[in-house]
């Protein structure tokens, strides 16, 4: 038909277009349009439902920067970054034992990436259940014998963050576990071969083969989990909404966009974030970089 | 010639689409124009006899849609048989109805959102009438007009106070409803003394929404109907000793310090917490006179539940009378006629108030229900809070928001449990000082 007599060029043109015009159309719409609406936001003192609002300057980034309210509450995002090597490093150990040959190999995967595929509120609420006084944990604990151990798990505020932090290890551990299962499973048959040929026990190969081998991806899985630290939400927001010490940033900023209707300040918030996360991931890759 | 025919009609596809998009961001400005042509077609079918169409009703009772709600439906059809009423029930109707009103697509009767100030009102309802005139057929309307004009009727009106098992506390030794703090707080610890296996007050701070209900009881602790409204607002001593705000939460510190609430706050269950209270395992819960039926509901003897004014030290006791959320109608609506009938009929005819809310129906001259003849012949008034005065109206949600001080909001009553449990090293009059700090500076801002 009339494609048919195009030019190879002009059909490569159209066909790129066409197929890219949809995808190109709803990542505006849905997501640099609502960012760049938050932008003109976090100068405005809008509401978030009012027809008008008023344009306050740079008053909102001064609000955050002041008032120590806001910012306190990155303390508690270090419990989280702490987790996030701990997590790491039981994915790591998960994802090495498992590229060796063991038994039940694919439940074994299927069980340890469970986790990830459950839904945020269920497993807020699996852990509310798991902490409470005479839940779960404190069943498990009386059963093996260490009763003398039991703590107010998220009663004790030197606690709380800990015990969440914990309730994040668990679900998130899963989708480090299988990116670095990936990484490790391209790595070459013949390369373990030869290392067992010159007398390389499973400790040597994992240190000398597969770390390096996967040193990307260790690192990707480090950005975000910093990134995932700085905005941690679901599992504190669910489980204790963010009282009793376990603020983070970004339940502070839905509280205050959505309990204190101040959308301008949270907006501000919100840019700051964003911010915060854009410096750390560079910061991040600026000092990789010299290590090679 | 022909390749720039075909490549012409595909830039203007993509033209259409970009237009198409332009118009979607544009909403805004076309949705004020639709919303006043509906407005004039509303009234010309007002004129054809009895209303016909489709409308959509958001409720923010979930539990209930699929039952009772439908019920209601069959019923008005009986009456109006060319309307179809749908059902919208949102979990979290407070958060999900503010971000819904940004677009004209927010159901044709819906409940008038608590955060959307009435200043706001006219930009997104339909006025119900005249106050004056509606005044004669309702009460408690006082809380959503505006100039003069209702924007809402209340779905329900409910009184505030603090719901006990009364078989609990006469094991203790306490036979009448304790009227000061000093002896609601001595009755909580009879109970503890007698039982230590029973929460004498369970606070259910984990859900952390069972803490705003607290509020509602300031003007017991007051007692004086003005004190909510017209003079809280133009005080700077809001949270100072002596005041109702310092007097009412200190009843909830003192007991979170003396043990007699539940030993791990932070894992409460609400779902539980009636039952228990039903069961005779918590002897009272702060909450709205809405609770009654519920947890009635579940109990083996509803006439164990028993309901009380808040402890004040006031010299006469006033169970304030609210309005419930208020029903209204969207200004978006494109069928006024038939979302009045509804909203009418529902406020009048279905029986709502009293047996699915447990409080009072705003009609005047309406039948009691039960659970308030328990107050007859004593000595309890019920009374409505006074408006604010004229210019004032909304000044406390103003000053409240920008404050960022929360009294309808869990925040500061976690805090306060925190303080008293221990977990963190702040006293009671600590947080009531941060509390009037934040309260004087944002009352002088929003004066300016």
């Amino acid at each position: 038909m009339v494609f048919k007599n195009l030019s190879y060029k002009a059909q490569r043109k159209i066909i790129i277009i066409s197929f890219s015009l949809i995808p190109v159309v709803l990542l505006f719409t849905l997501a640099y349009l609502p960012v760049f609406n938050m932008f003109k936001y976090s100068f405005t003192n809008w509401n978030g439902y009012s027809k008008s609002f008023d344009y306050v300057g740079f008053d909102n980034y001064k609000t955050i920067f002041t008032d120590p309210k806001y910012f306190s509450v990155f303390k508690v995002s270090l419990y989280y970054f702490a987790a996030s090597f701990v997590q790491m490093a039981i994915a790591l150990y998960f994802a090495t034992i498992l590229s060796f040959n063991v038994k039940f190999k694919n439940f074994f995967k299927g069980v340890l990436f469970f986790p990830y595929l459950l839904n945020g509120v269920a497993i807020g609420f699996i852990f509310l259940f798991f902490f409470r006084p005479d839940g779960t944990l404190d069943t498990i604990l009386r059963a093996v014998g260490l009763g003398d151990f039991i703590q107010g798990w998220l009663l004790n505020p030197k606690i709380i963050n800990v015990s969440l932090a914990g309730a994040a290890i668990w679900r998130y551990m899963g989708f480090n576990f299988i990116i670095f299962l990936g990484a490790i499973s391209s790595i070459g048959k013949d390369i373990y071969e030869a290392a067992e040929i010159d007398g390389a026990n499973r400790w040597h190969q994992f240190r000398h083969i597969i770390l390096p081998s996967i040193k990307q991806i260790v690192q990707l899985n480090l950005i975000l989990a910093i990134s995932g630290a700085i905005s941690a939400f679901d599992i504190p927001y669910i489980m204790t909404g963010g009282s009793n010490g376990s603020n983070t940033f970004v339940i502070q900023t839905v509280t205050t966009a959505f309990k204190y209707n101040k959308l301008g300040l949270a907006s501000a918030m919100a840019v700051v974030l964003l911010f915060i996360v854009i410096i750390a991931t560079m910061l991040q890759r600026l000092l990789i970089k010299e290590d090679k | 010639m022909r390749k720039n025919k075909v490549f012409f009609g595909f830039m203007a596809l993509i033209l259409v689409v970009a237009m198409m998009a332009g118009c979607s961001s544009n909403k805004n400005t076309g949705s004020t124009n639709t919303g006043a042509n509906t407005g004039s077609n509303g009234e010309a079918t007002e004129q054809t006899g009895k209303p016909s169409g489709e409308i959509t009703v958001i409720t923010q009772r979930t539990d209930i849609v699929d039952t009772v709600f439908k019920e209601y439906a069959a019923e008005f059809n009986k009456i109006y048989p060319d309307v179809k009423v749908n059902f919208q029930a949102l979990s979290d109707f407070e958060g999900q109805i503010t971000v819904r009103m940004n677009s004209n697509d927010y159901g044709d009767v819906l409940l008038f959102p608590s955060s959307i100030p009435l200043k706001d009102a006219a930009d997104f309802f339909e006025p119900l009438g005249e106050f004056s005139d509606l005044s004669k057929e309702y009460i408690a309307l006082e809380e959503k007009t505006v100039d003069g004009k209702a924007y809402g009727i209340p779905t329900a009106v409910n009184f505030s106070g603090i719901l006990y098992n009364k078989k609990v506390f006469e094991n203790a030794g306490v036979t009448t409803a304790p009227r000061t703090p000093d002896e609601f707080l001595n009755a909580l610890k009879a109970i503890k003394a007698k039982d230590s296996s029973i929460v004498p007050l369970y606070t259910n701070y984990a859900d952390s929404w069972p803490l705003t209900q607290w509020e509602g009881s300031l003007t017991t602790v007051a007692g004086n109907v003005d004190y909510v409204n017209v003079e809280q607002p133009n005080s700077d001593e809001n949270f100072v000793p002596g005041k109702p705000h310092y007097d009412l939460y200190k009843v909830m510190y003192d007991a979170a310090k003396e043990g007699l609430i539940e030993a791990d706050p932070t894992t409460t269950n609400w779902e539980a917490s009636k039952a228990d209270l039903a069961n005779g395992k918590i002897g009272a819960m702060v909450l709205g006179s809405w609770a009654i039926v519920q947890i009635q509901g579940l109990a083996e003897n509803p006439d164990d539940i028993a309901y009380m004014p808040f402890p004040t030290n006031a010299s006469e006791v006033i169970m304030p009378l609210s309005g419930d959320y208020n029903l209204s109608i969207s200004k978006q609506s494109k069928n006024k006629e038939a979302a009045r009938a509804w909203l009418d009929w529902f406020v009048k005819e279905s029986g709502y108030p009293t047996e699915q809310v447990g409080g009072m129906s705003p009609v005047i001259g309406a039948e009691l229900p039960s659970s308030l003849k328990q107050f007859e012949g004593t000595d309890i008034k019920f009374e409505l809070k006074s408006p604010a005065k004229e210019g004032q109206e909304g000044l406390v949600d103003k000053i409240d928001k920008e404050g960022e001080i929360g009294l309808n909001q869990p925040e500061f009553k976690k805090r306060i449990i925190e303080a008293a449990i221990g977990n963190t090293n702040e006293s009671y009059d600590d947080i009531m000082k941060d509390l009037n700090d934040a309260w004087v500076k944002a009352r002088a801002k929003v004066a300016q």
